[in-house]
């Protein structure tokens, strides 16, 4: 790729007996919002930690902006910037002198007042980090990983365990680092966030990437079908579901069968005819455009959550 | 070293907002220091010149306690995983802790021998310079202990463990809290070999006699050469993450800290320099103005060795 900022060839790590990354390749262009879309355990962090320096690779190559993550730390963590899941800071430090203390780090400094106006943070610049909410660590995690205005963000989870009306928070400052024209990599178990902030994502699972492209190439896979996802009282044999009038495949998915079909009102009317005949009843029924969650279940038989 | 100088300055500023700080670095030293100044020595001047090393030393010892734990407490709650995406190295880190702690400690110990002079009369404080070459000494080097502690230890129950295995012996036996000629003969072998013992002797030899420097050379270089090690593995064995969990292999490693401290035991305890000295101290207490002992110390008196050394 012509303006690859960051590449990843035939990357492995295992943990002991555990093969958390088993070969995973892609690669990012400069400007590009890319996701690592997968579920817990399909080795998204392990992938980013090691393109961050943290962690060291078992085989493979990276390259993070034409430098070793292994080889040059020092100056590749000048060149990045990090949301990580799972960290903290002290309870009695105040907002301001965090995004001082780690700009103070950096060659390259944004300045911190600007970083506190544009997450929303101005109010608390004096709070302590143990007095913020959930939405506002995470934001100041968000300004820290911008505090040296570095070629490559990586952000991990960044709106893992948050409620919806502050994830849309989040997903709004993503969207402005992609306006700025950043170079983000994001990973997420969150369909929605996927297919909303990313110009490109890589479906992962047990540590192998299943499925890559545009969220709308990953979505045109399925045939350009609707999905409808119902709920019978009884079982029905997969043979009948795929029977129904312009249902093209069927699966089985934590009880329920879900459905793609290219002509969805028949598909309805001649399930209802099938139920009737057999005496079953229809509990619930849902339809909706193909989403990743599709592709994930197409790839794998399993829902993305599970 | 830009890096270095901000983390230091977080670590002071964290500690001023930390109750448990005021508590353990400042109130708990100077209630061990009125307690022993002001009941066991009856604030009697001599007495009280007598007790204010082992106090000073016992106070500087403690701060290892306290670097320990917050050290592995940034890394329990993931602290550390920040700063190391950071380009922020294991060696700023550490140095930022022992620094920190310097800064922190050296005023109250200032403040405990300013006080011992103006409320105690302590007639002198000796020679200036070797009481503050040992403190600063012994702030780092015990400091850097709580750097290993913390680098072997995977959970804060870990470190408090350790650091009560560590400093029951070190206070007991070194003659930081009972002197060291009152203990039996086996007591006072076995504490030869512990650091705390020279830090308290050095101390108490540079207010009594006024050593000078060179005098306590083997105080001073044997401090700071365990200072050195004990830095030196503890930024070979430093863990960024909360689930890197140390090897068993390095915590062997760990045992060369001891290796100084094992070849001067076995040397003093050829020599009896520093029982000499110990044995010296205490019979110049008792032949004080006032005959009258501090209760608790009212065993019967052991010396090391009949022949007391004398001043330096």
């Amino acid at each position: 790729m012509a303006n690859a900022i960051l590449q990843v060839e035939n990357l492995v790590k295992h943990y002991g007996d555990v093969h958390a990354v088993r070969g995973v390749s892609f690669s990012v262009e400069e400007g590009e919002v890319f996701g690592l879309l997968g579920p817990n355990g399909a080795g998204k962090t392990t992938t980013v930690e090691i393109l961050e320096g943290l962690r060291t690779l078992d085989s493979g190559r990276v390259c993070v902006c034409g430098l070793d993550p292994e080889r040059d730390s020092d100056a590749l963590k000048q060149e990045i910037g990090a949301a990580l899941q799972a960290t903290s800071l002290p309870d009695k430090m105040r907002v301001i002198e965090a995004i001082r203390l780690f700009a103070s780090f950096y060659k390259r400094q944004r300045k911190p007042e600007e970083l506190l106006q544009r997450f929303g943070l101005d109010e608390k610049r004096n709070s302590f980090y143990g007095q913020l909410s959930g939405g506002q660590k995470q934001r100041l995690a968000l300004a820290m990983a911008l505090v040296n205005d570095p070629q490559v963000c990586f952000l991990d989870e960044p709106t893992a365990g948050l409620d919806p009306q502050v994830r849309r928070e989040i997903y709004d400052v993503i969207e402005e680092l992609r306006h700025d024209k950043k170079t983000v990599l994001l990973t997420t178990h969150y369909i929605e966030e996927a297919e909303r902030l990313c110009d490109r994502v890589a479906i992962v699972d047990h540590g192998v990437v299943i499925a890559l492209g545009s969220p709308r190439e990953l979505k045109a896979r399925a045939g350009g079908t609707t999905r409808v996802e119902v709920r019978l009282s009884k079982p029905e044999s997969n043979g009948a579901m795929k029977n129904l009038e312009g249902v093209v495949d069927v699966r089985e998915v934590d009880g329920a069968y879900v459905l793609h079909s290219q002509r969805p009102p028949q598909t309805i009317v001649s399930l209802v005819k099938h139920l009737e005949s057999q005496g079953n009843e229809l509990v619930s029924l849902e339809i909706a455009t193909p989403s990743l969650e599709d592709v994930f279940i197409e790839m794998t038989g399993r829902r993305l959550r599970d | 070293m830009k890096n270095f100088v901000a983390l230091t300055r977080m670590r002071v500023q964290l500690a001023f907002r930390n109750k448990m700080f005021f508590f353990f670095v400042i109130v708990m030293p100077f209630a061990f220091f009125f307690l022993w100044l002001g009941l066991l020595a009856k604030g009697i001047p001599d007495r009280c010149a007598f007790y204010l090393g082992p106090v000073v030393a016992f106070n500087v010892m403690g701060s290892f306690w306290g670097l320990s734990a917050a050290l592995v407490l940034f890394r329990e709650q993931g602290i550390l995983r920040r700063f190391h995406v950071a380009p922020v190295t294991a060696s700023d880190m550490l140095a930022s802790s022992i620094v920190a702690n310097y800064v922190l400690t050296l005023p109250i110990v200032a403040l405990e021998l300013f006080f011992a002079r103006v409320i105690f009369h302590v007639p002198s404080l000796g020679n200036p310079i070797t009481l503050f070459l040992l403190i600063s000494i012994g702030i780092i080097s015990f400091g850097s202990l709580g750097l290993v502690v913390a680098s072997i230890t995977n959970t804060m129950q870990e470190t408090q463990v350790l650091n009560q295995l560590l400093w029951l012996p070190l206070i007991f036996l070194s003659g930081a809290t009972f002197p060291l000629a009152y203990m039996p003969r086996g007591v006072q072998r076995f504490g030869l070999f512990l650091p705390a013992t020279y830090l308290v002797n050095g101390v108490q030899q540079a207010i009594l006699n006024a050593a000078t420097p060179w005098s306590r050379y083997v105080e001073i270089l044997s401090l700071s050469l365990w200072a050195c090690l004990t830095f030196f593995l503890s930024s070979q064995l430093f863990r960024w993450e909360p689930e890197a969990k140390v090897p068993r292999r390095a915590k062997l490693l760990v045992a060369a800290t001891i290796i100084p401290f094992i070849l001067l035991g076995v040397a003093e305890n050829m020599s009896d320099r520093v029982l000499r000295e110990a044995s010296a101290a205490l019979a110049r207490f008792d032949s004080g103005p006032s005959s009258a002992r501090p209760a608790s110390l009212s065993i019967p008196i052991k010396p090391a060795t009949g022949k007391p050394s004398g001043s330096n």
